[in-house]
């Protein structure tokens, strides 16, 4: 019966599973085990499908694992079956009527996740209920309703997932709720927050993303604290917006709220990988602390009146452009029917002479091509040098200071209004959420450089 | 106390972690350097139990998490990284260390498992940032001889070392992290051990083999046991980090004790009626009767409160001696201690505690009066802040009721005077979990074979060869494990006769000499066989070696032959040797001697003194006496 091997001997294939069947063993069978060099005893755990195809992994009595290969098995004994459930102490949320009442809404992600064994990997898997169960703390903050709206990884959100989350937002703000807070993977979550910035307008009450960057199946995972500041943001804080509450330094210290369009993962594994772009964060937040860092922010409301805007044209790319690019890349774009491109260009926003013509062919085909800068810090000036006045005459619109990948979202929202070139200038530089600011602050570019006296001295007073 | 440790079915069992000698840590690429300068930066984390793959949570992370610390973590530039930092994940595996791991494995006839899984195992009490160790079964089975007969070896992992404790206070628990991430090996032997000295001797085997390899570190810190061990109707306590191997004896016996006088105790407890059923939870708050009283104890606890606890059926048992400088009630205090954060000793008082001083009688019995407490019953004083003490009454009463039924598993600290003292509850195989940074590593033949093909015979196996040969027993221990073994070997079989000469040299007078710092690389295996050959050739006497091998050392281009002519360490000449002898003679002369055997001995001395070595001692003997009688013969 097709799948029934998948289920029995999860992951064993080939020798291995030739083995297990002909010694009548299946994956959770608590064994003894001869083989050539020995007896082994404990339970067979399923085997990874990337590893080989020779090995009967299986967890002694102590706690560890090993793999014993499948051609020195002699025979084997189950005393006993006992199948694992992965499952947190669910309990039902304690209900407070003095509370404010707050919605998790799941997307998957490590804030939720616990380990799979066909692939070793970590899955989303836990439902915000049992979420709740690990992180009892939340119950002292608010009323909680838990919903999960999708089960994918970070990098597997698309316009979808954004439009889907869009509307659950807008129905729970029709509900009345307090404050939403969003579980979500940290590899896109500024895409995401990005996006939901422009697709939900006018949000009366604070729109929290969280994540984790150490998985909630580790003693040391970042999920619990991080979950908890953003609970407490979406209940108690004050500022009506979309944003990205994670950790500020990689201490088990305080969080921080980044507004949803000027934020950035800026490391692939650092806790405290987000940082502000161009700007400083909105505030400090801890388990029961919120310390405001500007005063300039959208208030929380007790109104309903939440405008939900969730359209996307998928016809957007981005272009990050390298020395030596040629004009093909552009071409193909044109060739292939889309509609808008974001170029991520070096220094004030340039690309080199070869690839105008690609870009005159564009803007005749009536795709906009909007310009970024990869250096993320810093506005667009396509004045100052004139390649970047040539490239005005071909129509590349300057994107001043948004980020690429805001840019990017933001393009494909508009394009969903319009495909208007000049329309698709006028949504794309009229800000609406901090997307584009007028002024850079001193302190909106800081990346301290280690090693230095005065950089090692502030380290060692204040707490990474 | 003597202790009948067969009679009480005493066994014991060892683990012993002992760091690799490699340039670099297990999962990063950071030095393996130990320091004592300040630390450059600090991170603070806290930790929480997860799950466990097979869905549940082990006892020890849930009662960690009660005592919710702060952990700090002392970091520094150039040893550190951010993987030891818990913000990178782990580099590939350090090949280095599992080939000393799989050297170790063979060594000890260990069965290789034939695919490595890095397993976690959590630790909850902060001393890996992760709060989990990266840890694998390298193999299984196994053992080595020791006293005539083999104890087993369970398994042996390689794992990352954790940080070192800096300072736990109340909340707060400091760690530096220079150590973290050193590799290691746990050895776990099987609880083969009948005695306390027969674990310690144990100990001293297993360290043995591992330096025999030449891969492992050497020196402070390089080497921590965990001792296990149990009685009849006793439990399995694990003894933690014990860093000599002289203590472990003692530490057993101890703990002996206490495992012994808990039975004791419960059996006690059990002919009272007193079960876990029975004890009832009755506490009153002491905080205003107390307030004027000047005890030192008290007095550090202004605005905390103080609680009274009986424990119904338990009356005099708190002073029950449990270790050479513990009773009963030290039990309690080693949980709260730890648990409830109460770490400023004493954090109990009862009547008859050394440290209750100034609480008269009166006001004990007001406090009994409170608590409706008889002589049937223990009282004593708890005190700290709020939610601490809620946790340590709490403790309290889980103590007392394992106390009836016998002896709770738990992993004990050692202390320095040979006691032990509460850590943490024994964890279970629930605290491990799957690694899912790292594939599984198939170990292959070729690899195992190659490294088999370089091990150094185990040193048991060499000592009981070295017994059969005659070599001196102190010689035996040390140059069993030496890196002249296998030298002495090779020499022994060409020069058979003057194998036991070669033992002496190797074994003994080139370590001495090493220590004073000769530069004994310089002997080379070519030239100690030339000094072997030319021994043979009776070119030299025994007492020659010394003053020889020293000349060779300094001078590396120079043929043994020609060393012998420039220390000139040739056999006096018949005529040489008369000469001596007749100018030591001709200085005795103004001296006066009791008898001859006092003259001979002069004598003796003044002709050794000139030849050095250069002749025989006893044929010296010989020809002095001849000429002594002859001259005697003469006047």
């Amino acid at each position: 019966m097709p799948g029934t091997d998948a289920i029995v001997y999860k992951g064993y294939k080939d020798l291995a599973l030739a083995k297990l069947k002909e010694i009548g063993i299946r994956v959770w069978s608590d064994v003894i085990l001869e083989t050539e060099q020995g007896r082994f005893e404990g339970i067979i755990l399923p085997r990874s499908e990337t590893a080989d195809h020779d090995h009967i992994v299986i967890k002694l009595k102590n706690g560890y694992n090993i793999g014993v290969r499948a051609d020195k098995v002699r025979s084997a004994k189950e005393v006993n079956y006992k199948e694992a459930i992965y499952k947190i102490p669910e309990s039902e949320f304690p209900r407070d009527e003095e509370k404010p009442n707050v919605t998790l809404l799941g997307t998957g992600g490590t804030i939720a996740s616990r380990l799979d064994y066909r692939t070793g990997a970590v899955i989303p898997a836990f439902t915000p209920g049992e979420l709740y169960g690990a992180v009892p703390e939340l119950a002292d903050i608010c009323n909680m309703k838990t919903e999960k709206l999708f089960g994918v990884f970070s990098e597997n959100m698309g316009p979808e997932q954004w439009i889907g989350t869009a509307q659950a937002i807008g129905r729970e703000i029709r509900n009345g709720v307090d404050g939403i807070v969003i579980g979500h993977g940290t590899d896109t979550m500024h895409h995401t927050a990005a996006i939901l910035s422009f697709m939900v307008q006018n949000t009366p009450v604070p729109i929290v993303m969280v994540g984790s960057q150490r998985s909630s199946d580790r003693p040391s995972s970042d999920a619990a604290l991080n979950l908890r500041h953003a609970v407490y943001t979406a209940a108690h804080g004050d500022i009506a917006e979309t944003m990205i509450c994670m950790f500020g330094p990689t201490s088990d210290q305080y969080g921080l709220l980044h507004p949803g369009t000027r934020v950035r993962k800026m490391h692939s594994s650092y806790r405290s990988t987000f940082r502000t772009i161009g700007d400083i964060p909105l505030a400090k937040v801890t388990t029961d602390s919120l310390t405001h860092l500007t005063s300039h922010y959208k208030h929380r409301r007790k109104d309903k009146n939440v405008a939900i805007d969730a359209v996307f044209d998928p016809r957007v790319t981005i272009v990050y452009y390298y020395p030596n690019m040629k004009p093909d890349i552009i071409d193909s774009l044109i060739e292939h029917d889309y509609k808008g491109i974001v170029i991520a260009g070096t220094g004030l926003g340039h690309v080199n002479k070869p690839l105008y013509p690609a870009l005159k062919r564009a803007r005749d085909a009536g795709v906009a091509v909007f310009m970024t800068v990869q250096t993320l810090w810093g506005f667009v000036q396509m004045y100052v040098y004139e390649t970047g006045r040539e490239m005005l005459q071909l129509g590349v619109i300057p994107c001043s200071n948004m980020l690429p990948e805001t840019a990017y979202v933001k393009l494909g929202w508009a394009l969903a209004h319009s495909n208007d070139v000049d329309e698709l200038q006028s949504i794309m530089l009229t800000p609406i959420s901090r997307e584009i600011t007028e002024r850079e602050p001193y302190n909106g570019y800081l990346i301290f450089q280690g090693g230095l006296p005065e950089v090692e001295e502030f380290i060692q007073k204040v707490k990474r | 106390m003597l202790l009948d440790y067969i009679g009480l079915g005493f066994k014991a069992g060892l683990e012993v972690h002992h760091q690799l000698n490699t340039e670099r840590k297990l999962f990063c690429h950071c030095p393996v350097n130990l320091t004592n300068r300040r630390h450059d930066a600090e991170v603070l984390r806290h930790m929480r139990p997860t799950l466990s793959e097979l869905g549940e949570y082990d006892g020890t992370a849930l009662m960690e998490f009660k005592t919710k610390k702060e952990v700090l973590y002392q970091i520094y530039g150039d040893i550190n990284c951010t993987y030891e930092m818990d913000d990178t994940p782990p580099f590939m595996v350090n090949e280095k260390a599992l080939d000393i791991a799989i050297a170790i494995a063979q060594t000890f006839n260990m069965s290789l498992v034939d695919e490595v899984h890095i397993t976690r195992k959590q630790y909850l009490d902060g001393s890996i940032p992760t709060g989990f160790q990266r840890t694998a079964i390298m193999g299984v089975g196994g053992g080595f001889e020791m006293s005539n007969r083999t104890i087993g070896i369970l398994h042996m992992s390689v794992e990352e070392d954790s940080c070192r404790e800096v300072s736990d206070k109340g909340h707060r628990i400091v760690f530096k992290a220079d150590r973290l991430g050193i590799p290691l090996v746990e050895v776990v032997t099987a609880p083969d051990f009948q005695t306390p000295e027969e674990a310690g001797l144990g100990a001293e085997a297993i360290r043995r083999a591992l330096w025999n390899l030449g891969m492992v570190r050497r020196g402070p810190g390089s080497v921590r046991h965990d001792v296990n061990c149990s009685i009849r109707g006793g439990t399995r306590i694990e003894i933690k980090g014990v860093p000599r191997i002289g203590d472990i004896p003692r530490l057993l016996h101890n703990e002996t004790w206490r495992q012994k006088a808990l039975l004791e105790i419960m059996a006690t407890l059990r002919s009272r009626g007193v079960t876990a059923d029975t004890i009832q939870q009755r506490i009153a708050d002491v905080t205003r009767l107390l307030r004027n009283v000047d005890n030192s104890a008290l007095a550090n606890q202004r605005g905390n409160r103080i609680v009274a606890v009986r424990l119904n059926g338990f009356g005099g048992l708190l002073t029950w001696q449990t270790q050479e400088h513990t009773v009963f009630a030290d039990e309690f205090a080693g949980r709260i201690r730890v648990i409830a954060c109460l770490d400023q000793m004493p954090n109990m008082l009862h009547p008859d505690s050394p440290d209750a001083m100034n609480i008269n009688s009166g006001i004990w019995r007001k406090i009994r009066n409170r608590l409706d407490a008889t002589h049937h019953d223990a009282i004593f004083l708890v005190y700290g802040p709020d939610e601490d003490l809620e946790t340590a009454v709490s403790e309290i009463y889980i103590r007392a009721r394992e106390a009836t039924r016998g002896i709770p598993p738990e992993t004990r600290q050692a202390l320095k005077n040979g006691c032990n003292d509460f850590e943490r509850i024994l964890p279970g195989p629930d605290r491990m979990y799957p690694d899912t940074d790292h594939p599984p590593l198939p170990l292959s033949e070729e690899r195992i074979h190659s490294i088999a093909h370089q091990l150094p015979e185990q040193p048991w196996i060499r000592e009981r060869r070295y017994q059969e040969i005659k070599v001196p027993q102190d010689v035996i221990r040390s140059l069993a494990i030496s890196e002249y073994a296998p030298l002495f070997d090779r020499l022994s079989m060409t020069f058979p006769e003057s194998a036991k000469r070669q033992a002496e040299i190797l074994g003994r007078m080139i370590p001495f000499l090493a220590r004073k710092n000769i530069p004994v690389h310089n002997l080379t295996e070519q030239r100690f066989e030339e000094l072997f050959m030319c021994w043979q050739d009776g070119l030299f006497f025994r007492e020659g070696f010394k003053s020889l091998l020293l000349y060779m050392a300094e001078n590396p281009n120079q043929k043994c032959i020609q060393c012998l002519q420039k220390t000139g360490m040739t056999p006096a000449t018949d005529d040489d040797i008369n000469n001596v002898i007749q100018k030591a003679a001709k200085q005795m002369n103004s001296r006066t001697f009791c008898h001859l055997e006092q003259q001979l001995n002069w004598l003796m001395g003044e002709a050794m003194k000139s030849l050095k070595g250069r002749a025989h001692g006893r044929e010296l003997s010989i020809r002095i006496r001849d000429t002594l009688e002859k001259k005697r013969e003469q006047t």
